[in-house]
């Protein structure tokens, strides 16, 4: 029987660079360190500003990057040195979902003048696209 | 028994009560008896009620006029929540002795005159119109913005069956146009530095799909 590569493309890896969804550090990224069980790794984020703790799966989203030459286990110091080499933060902030990320939250942080503003240029785009739209048309 | 319940004797009794009596000088016949006697005008009833008249209690409380919120300072924008120009954006001027807040539209901006609102029924947004040493006048007090005496209306039948239907609205008084116009001169300018702002307070507020109020920052 030959061996078949599995579908999935992200796993629960030492070196995984996951999303924390919860807790004082929710919205950063950190890197698995060391697998505890089923339920918890140990994560580090030493570029990131996450402490070495425990943390459940259910409370982190797995991202698409991942360190695949990260020991086991390694500690802080490793962990960051790793990250630094690889560029991680770097490569989250470019991310389309760091992105995304980062405008759903400075549209969270605009105020009733600023949320009116992006109303009026956004009316104003609309009628660019629609006039631009119907020139190709004719 | 609740305590209320005793309040609700018989107001005029209460105020019988309360009247000082009054004493006045009588004649009196007779050789013995002085000639003139000091009696009082209303005479003390023959019998005590055979029920006691429940006193209400005099409250030594009096409402203090609510504080300012912070996020409110003159020129900052709120948004009325109740009344006739609710959803409305307006500029706040000062707080009165009242603790109601004094708004203005300004009016050529969005129709809202010079106007008393309470603060609990507003929205204090993070936009302040930069209003400078603007000094506002003193006549605006709380008597300004009261009703004058009401003129005599006439029944609401007979008002019904009239001829004419179309009910004649009071005119506004000149003194108040000026004074809307005055105070808003200053206001206007300094809208109009800031671009996009006139627009805004022309607009009115409201909830899209999606958006729950105590989630939005203002």
């Amino acid at each position: 029987m030959s061996f078949q590569e599995s579908n999935f493309k992200r796993f629960v890896e030492v070196g995984r660079v996951v999303l924390l969804q919860a807790g004082p550090d929710a919205g950063k990224i950190a890197i698995i360190a060391e697998i505890i069980d089923h339920n918890r790794a140990i994560i580090d984020g030493p570029t990131t500003g996450v402490t070495r703790q425990a943390f459940p799966y259910r409370h982190l989203t797995l991202t698409p990057l991942a360190i695949k030459k990260l020991p086991r286990a390694a500690r802080t110091g490793v962990v960051k040195k790793y990250a630094e080499k690889e560029d991680i933060a770097a490569k989250w902030a470019a991310s389309a979902w760091a992105t995304k990320r980062a405008q759903v939250e400075a549209r969270r942080q605009l105020s009733d003048f600023d949320r009116f503003n992006v109303m009026l240029l956004k009316k104003q785009r609309r009628d660019r696209v629609r006039k631009a739209v119907k020139a190709t048309k004719a | 028994m609740a305590r209320t319940n005793i309040y609700t004797g018989s107001q005029k009794a209460a105020q019988v009560t309360d009247a000082p009596a009054e004493t006045k000088e009588v004649t009196v016949g007779g050789d013995k008896n002085g000639g003139k006697r000091t009696v009082p005008v209303q005479k003390a009833p023959r019998f005590y009620p055979a029920e006691d008249v429940p006193v209400p209690k005099k409250s030594r409380k009096t409402p203090k006029p609510a504080s300012l919120r912070a996020s409110i300072t003159p020129g900052t924008v709120l948004i009325l929540l109740a009344g006739r120009f609710r959803g409305k954006r307006v500029v706040f001027l000062k707080q009165l002795e009242s603790g109601l807040l004094l708004v203005t539209g300004p009016f050529k901006v969005n129709g809202v005159p010079l106007r008393r609102v309470n603060q609990a029924y507003v929205i204090a947004t993070s936009t302040k119109v930069d209003l400078g040493d603007f000094k506002l006048d003193e006549k605006f007090t709380d008597s300004y913005f009261a009703a004058g005496p009401k003129q005599s209306r006439k029944s609401a039948e007979e008002e019904f069956f009239s001829a004419d239907k179309v009910k004649e609205r009071e005119p506004i008084s000149e003194a108040r146009t000026a004074d809307q116009k005055e105070v808003d001169k200053t206001i206007l300018a300094a809208v109009k530095k800031t671009e996009n702002l006139s627009k805004y307070l022309a607009s009115s507020w409201g909830l899209s799909k999606g958006q729950f109020p105590h989630q939005l920052k203002f």
